[in-house]
C-alpha cells in the first residue's frame, strides 16, 4: 500500500520528465545514495560486520562500482544505439594506456585531469572506429569491433612505448592524489569509484532522456526512418560511440588506477569485452539502471559460487567454478534473450507495476 | 632472385595451406548463416568442444589397450555423435524458441551458447592442453631442384588442405544434389516459404547445425595436431570471422578464398612484416584487413548488395 | 503549429480551396529509376503546388512509393530533376530533404517500436534542437527550457490528434490505426512544408479512416501544410485530393482533377487490367 502515485498529480511538463516521476522512488534513491557515502563509510569505521573487511570493498564494490560505469558506456552504444561492440574491453585499455602516459610524461598532471584525459583518448579512438559503422551494419560492425580489441590487445603487449619499456609488461598507477588529497585505503577509493559513477551515471541519464538519446534509439529501432525523419546517422553514431568509449575509457582507467593498482594488457582482452556485453544483455539493453544490476549479477555469480557450496559442505576445485560460471553466465543469456530480452531491469520494472496494484490488482 | 624466391613460396605456400583450415570452419558459418541467418559465435567453441570429445576418449582408449586406428575410429564416432546432441540442443533451446527474431538478438544467443559449450565441454572433458597425433607433423621438401635446400612444406598443411579440400566439395554435392541440400537452401531464401510447402524447418537446422559441428570436428582433428586441443583454439576458430567478412556472410566461394587470403597474408605479413613493427601480426592481421574490406565493399567481396527498402 | 488549431475549417468552401492553392512548390522532371534491370519510375514529371493535397495513385508496384523515396532523397534517380522551392536537386541524402521541410509517413509503419508515443514524437523535432551534448549532459538552464519548449509544441500535436492516453505507451504495443496516427504526429511535428503520406489509411476500418480524413484536411487548411499523398481507398483520394497523378508500370498515364483522372480511359484500363 505505501508504493502508489495516486494523489501525485504533475503540474508541470518539468516534473513529468523527472528522471523518477514516482516520490517513493525519489526517496529510494536519496535513501541509497545516502547510505552509499555517508552509512558504508561511517558502518567501516566502527568496524560494523563485513563494513570493517576490506575484502568487501576491494572484490566487490570497487569493480561494481567500475564495471557498473563501463556498462553504462556500452549500454549507450548497444542498447540506446543499437551498435554491437566486441571491443570494449581494448577501450578500457586505452583509457588505462592513454592516463598512464599522459601520467607519466606531462610532469605535474593531476590524477584527475589523467582519467579524464583517458576517457578523451578512448572518445577519440571510438569515433575512428565508429566510422565504419556509417556504412556497414549488425553483425558486420561486431568483426569490426573485434579488430579493435585484437589490435589494441596486441599493441599494448609489444609496442613497449605505451607501457614506458617497462620489462615485465606490468605498469603500476602513479599516486592519487586530488587536489592534495590521497586517496589510498581501500574505503576512499571505494567512494572515488562511487563519485564518479553517481556522477557519469546522472549525465547518461540526462543524455539517453534528452534529444540526443532520442537520436540514438530512434537509429537504433529504425535507422532508415530516423534519417528521414532529418536525424543525421553520421552525428547520431558518432555521438554515441564517442561517449560510449569516453565512458568506457574513464572505466578503464578508474579500473587500472583505483581498482588493480598495477596491470598488464591481459586485465582488458577479449573476456573483459563479453563479460560486459553480458552484464547488459543480463541487466537490460538500454536501460541505465539494467547496466548496474547486470554487473552486480556477473560480478557476484562467481564470488556465491565460490561460497555457496563450502557452506554446505561441498568442496568444488577453482577450475569447476570457473567452467560452472561460463554455464550459468551462457545459459542465463539465452533464457533472457528467449523470455525477457530487456533483462532484469524489466523485471524489476514489471515488479514495480504489480506492486502499485497491489494489493488490488483489478 | 631464387634465394627470394624461394622463401617467399614457402611462406605462401605455408600460409595458403593453413588458410584452407579457415576456409573450413568460416565455411560452417556460412551453412549456419545461409540455414538461418544466424551468425555463429560459438563455432569456435565448438572446434574446442569437438576436439575435447575426440582426444579424451581416444587417450583413454589407447590406454587401455585398444588398437590405435580402432581407438581413432570409435574416438571420432564418438566426438560426432556429442556433436550431433549438442545441434540437437542448441536448435530445441536456443534457437527455436528464437525464431523470427532479429540477427543481433540470434548472434547475442550464439555467444551465450558459446558460454555453455565452452564451461561445459571443459568441466566434462577437462581443461588441460591435450596433445593429438592423427596426421603426420613432420616437413616435406620440394623443388630442390630449382631452390637452394628446397621449400619446405609441412605434412600436416597439406593433409589439412587436403581434407578440407574435399569436404567442401562434399558439401557442395549435398547442397545441390540431396533432398536435404534443397531444402536447406529454400530455408535459406525465405523460412516462412520453405515451412509454408511443408518443409520441416526444425530439422532443417537441426541438420546445419550437425554439419557446421562436424566440420568443427574435422577443423579439430587438424588444429588439434597442430596444436594440441586446448582453449586458445577458439580464438583461432574466431578467425573465421574476418574471413566471412572479406568472402562474405552468403557466399560458399567467398569462404573458401577469404580464408586463403587470410591464411597467406597473415603468415607473409608476419614474416615481412613483423621483424618491422613488432611481431605478433598474425593476431590481429585478418581483422584489419576485413575492416579495410568493409570500408570499400560493405557487403564483402563476393556478397550479394543489399538494397534497402522501406 | 503555433496555429490555433481548429477543427471547423475542414469543412472549407471549394472556392476559398481553389484560392488558396498557390504557385508550384515542388517539381519532378523526367525522373527515371531503376534497380539492376528493373525499372521503377520512366520519365516521370508532373508538379506539386502550394497548399494542395496531391493524391499519386495506381495499381500495386506502379512505383508509387518508390516515387516518393525519390522525392525525400532516399532513392536517387538515375535521370530528372526534381526542383524543390525553386530549388534543383538530383542527389541528396534524406535528412538534408527532411531539413529543407519534407516530412513523410510509410506505409508499412515505420515507427521507433522501444521509445514511446511521446518520444517518437518528439525525434520529429530533433532538426529544431540546437542545444549541444554538454548541455544536453549537464541537462540545466538552456537543454532544460529547449526540452520543455519542445515538448510543448509535441503536446499540442498529442492533443490535436488525440492520442493524448497512450502518451507514455510503448509504440510497438499501440494497435494498427493508431500507429499510423502517432507516425503522421511524428511526421507533424517537423513542421513541413511538404507532408508525404504513404498510404496513410491502408488497413484501417471507416471509422479510423474518417478520422484519418479529417487530420489531414486540418493539417491542410489550418497550417496550410501541402500534402502529396498515396493511397488506394479511391472514396477517399476523391474526396480528399485537389490533383490527382496516376501511375501504371512506372509511367504517367494521366494527371487532373479526380473528375477529370475518373473518367479517363487509360486509368479505367489500368485498373481493370487491360493488356498491354
Amino acid at each position: 500500500m505505501l508504493y502508489r502515485e495516486t494523489g501525485q498529480f504533475k503540474s508541470t511538463y518539468q516534473a513529468d520528465m523527472a528522471i523518477f516521476p514516482i516520490k517513493q522512488d525519489r526517496i529510494a534513491l536519496y535513501a541509497l545514495l545516502a547510505f552509499a557515502f555517508v552509512g558504508v563509510p561511517l558502518l567501516a569505521h566502527f568496524d560494523v560486520g563485513m563494513f570493517g573487511r576490506d575484502y568487501l570493498y576491494k572484490a566487490i564494490l570497487i569493480p561494481f562500482l567500475i564495471l557498473a560505469l563501463a556498462t553504462i558506456g556500452l549500454n549507450i552504444l548497444t542498447g540506446y544505439c543499437g551498435q554491437i561492440s566486441l571491443g570494449a574491453g581494448a577501450f578500457m585499455a586505452i583509457g588505462a594506456y592513454a592516463a598512464y602516459n599522459f601520467s607519466i610524461r606531462v610532469p605535474g598532471m593531476p590524477a584527475l585531469a589523467a582519467i579524464l584525459l583517458g576517457g578523451g583518448m578512448a572518445a577519440l579512438v571510438g569515433i575512428l572506429f565508429g566510422i565504419p559503422s556509417l556504412r556497414i551494419k549488425g553483425l558486420y560492425l561486431a568483426v569490426a569491433t573485434l579488430a579493435a580489441q585484437f589490435f589494441f590487445d596486441w599493441l599494448f603487449i609489444r609496442v613497449g612505448w605505451f607501457t614506458n619499456y617497462t620489462p615485465s609488461g606490468s605498469v603500476n598507477a602513479p599516486e592519487l592524489n586530488f587536489f592534495g588529497y590521497v586517496v589510498s585505503s581501500p574505503i576512499e577509493r571505494y567512494l572515488l569509484a562511487l563519485s564518479f559513477v553517481t556522477i557519469f551515471a546522472l549525465i547518461a541519464k540526462n543524455l539517453v532522456r534528452g534529444n540526443l538519446g532520442r537520436q540514438w534509439m530512434a537509429i537504433r529501432d529504425m535507422d532508415i526512418a530516423a534519417e528521414i525523419m532529418g536525424i543525421r546517422p553520421f552525428y547520431a553514431k558518432l555521438t554515441a560511440f564517442a561517449v560510449s568509449s569516453f565512458f568506457i575509457g574513464v572505466a578503464g582507467a578508474l579500473w587500472a588506477y583505483v581498482h588493480l593498482g598495477s596491470w598488464e594488457p591481459l586485465a582488458f582482452n577479449i573476456d573483459r569485452s563479453t563479460q560486459i556485453l553480458f552484464m547488459i544483455i543480463i541487466g537490460g539493453l538500454g536501460s541505465i539502471l539494467g547496466s548496474f544490476l547486470g554487473a552486480a549479477f556477473i560480478l557476484i555469480l562467481p564470488i556465491v559460487l565460490d561460497q555457496a557450496p563450502q557452506a554446505v559442505g561441498l568442496k568444488l576445485s577453482v577450475e569447476t567454478i570457473a567452467h560452472l560460471v561460463f554455464i550459468i553466465t551462457g545459459a542465463l543469456i539465452c533464457f533472457l534473450l528467449i523470455k525477457e530480452p530487456h533483462g532484469f531491469a524489466k523485471l524489476w520494472s514489471l515488479a514495480k507495476e504489480k506492486l502499485r496494484l497491489w494489493p488490488f490488482p483489478y | 632472385m631464387a634465394s627470394v624466391l624461394g622463401p617467399f613460396l614457402e611462406i605462401l605456400i605455408g600460409g595458403l595451406l593453413s588458410g584452407v583450415l579457415y576456409s573450413l570452419v568460416a565455411l560452417g558459418f556460412v551453412l549456419i548463416y545461409k540455414a538461418s541467418g544466424v551468425f555463429n559465435f560459438a563455432q569456435g567453441a565448438m572446434v574446442l568442444l569437438a576436439g575435447l570429445a575426440l582426444v579424451r576418449p581416444l587417450d583413454w582408449m589407447v590406454d587401455k589397450g585398444f588398437p590405435y586406428w580402432g581407438a581413432v575410429v570409435l574416438a571420432l564416432l564418438f566426438a560426432g555423435a556429442v556433436m550431433a546432441i549438442t545441434a540437437w540442443i542448441i536448435e530445441r533451446y536456443i534457437l527455436g524458441p528464437l525464431l523470427n527474431q532479429d540477427g543481433l538478438t540470434l548472434f547475442m544467443s550464439t555467444i551465450g551458447a558459446a558460454f555453455i559449450i565452452e564451461g561445459a565441454g571443459q568441466m566434462i572433458f577437462g581443461s588441460d592442453v591435450y596433445p593429438l597425433k592423427l596426421y603426420p607433423t613432420d616437413a616435406w621438401f620440394a623443388f630442390e631442384n630449382i631452390f637452394p635446400g628446397g621449400i619446405l612444406i609441412n605434412k600436416l598443411d597439406v593433409w589439412g588442405g587436403l581434407i578440407a579440400g574435399i569436404l567442401v566439395a562434399g558439401l557442395a554435392a549435398f547442397f545441390q544434389y540431396t533432398k536435404t541440400g534443397r531444402a536447406l537452401r529454400a530455408v535459406a531464401d525465405d523460412h516462412a516459404a520453405a515451412q509454408s510447402v511443408g518443409i520441416p524447418i526444425n530439422w532443417i537446422w537441426f541438420v546445419v547445425w550437425l554439419v557446421a559441428g562436424l566440420v568443427a570436428l574435422v577443423a579439430a582433428t587438424v588444429w588439434g595436431t597442430k596444436l594440441g586441443v586446448q582453449f586458445s583454439i577458439v580464438f583461432l576458430a574466431l578467425k573465421a570471422l574476418p574471413v566471412l567478412i572479406i568472402g562474405g556472410f552468403t557466399s560458399v566461394p567467398g569462404a573458401i578464398i577469404g580464408g586463403l587470403i587470410v591464411g597467406a597474408g597473415e603468415k607473409l605479413a608476419e614474416a615481412y612484416l613483423g621483424p618491422v613493427i613488432g611481431g605478433g601480426i598474425e593476431y590481429w592481421f585478418a581483422y584489419v584487413v576485413a575492416l579495410a574490406v568493409l570500408m570499400v565493399r560493405p557487403q564483402g567481396l563476393f556478397g550479394e548488395k543489399i538494397i534497402e527498402r522501406i | 503549429m503555433n496555429a490555433p488549431l481548429s477543427q471547423g475549417s475542414a469543412m472549407a468552401e471549394a472556392d476559398t480551396r481553389a484560392a488558396k492553392i498557390g504557385d508550384v512548390l515542388l517539381k519532378v522532371e523526367n525522373v527515371s529509376l531503376s534497380f539492376g534491370g528493373v525499372k521503377a519510375i520512366r520519365d516521370v514529371s508532373f508538379d506539386i503546388r502550394k497548399g494542395e493535397v496531391r493524391a499519386i495513385i495506381g495499381p500495386n508496384g506502379a512505383g508509387k512509393t518508390s516515387m516518393l523515396n525519390v522525392i525525400n532523397g532516399f532513392y536517387h534517380p538515375q535521370q530528372g530533376v526534381i526542383t524543390f522551392k525553386g530549388e534543383r536537386r538530383s542527389e541528396m541524402r534524406p535528412y538534408v530533404a527532411a531539413s529543407q521541410g519534407i516530412a513523410r509517413t510509410f506505409q508499412n509503419v515505420a515507427l521507433f517500436k522501444g521509445m514511446s508515443t511521446l518520444d517518437n514524437i518528439m525525434t520529429g523535432r530533433t532538426l529544431k534542437m540546437k542545444r549541444g551534448l554538454l548541455s544536453q549532459a549537464l541537462r540545466i538552464g538552456p537543454a532544460l527550457n529547449e526540452e520543455l519548449e519542445h515538448r510543448l509544441a509535441v503536446e499540442k500535436i498529442i492533443d490535436f490528434l488525440e492520442i493524448n492516453h497512450i502518451r507514455k505507451t510503448p509504440v510497438g504495443k499501440l494497435p494498427y490505426g493508431l500507429q499510423k496516427r502517432v507516425e503522421l504526429g511524428r511526421a507533424l511535428a517537423t513542421e513541413p512544408e511538404l507532408l508525404l503520406l504513404d498510404e496513410p489509411m491502408a488497413g484501417m476500418n471507416l471509422e479510423e479512416k474518417q478520422d484519418m480524413s479529417r487530420f489531414i484536411l486540418t493539417v491542410n487548411d489550418a497550417f496550410g501544410t501541402t500534402i502529396a499523398l498515396i493511397e488506394h481507398d479511391m472514396g477517399v483520394v476523391m474526396d480528399l485530393s485537389d490533383r490527382v497523378v496516376v501511375l501504371d508500370y512506372g509511367q504517367k498515364i494521366a494527371d487532373g482533377t479526380p473528375d477529370v483522372v475518373q473518367k479517363d480511359q487509360k486509368v479505367i484500363d489500368a485498373y481493370l487490367g487491360v493488356a498491354h
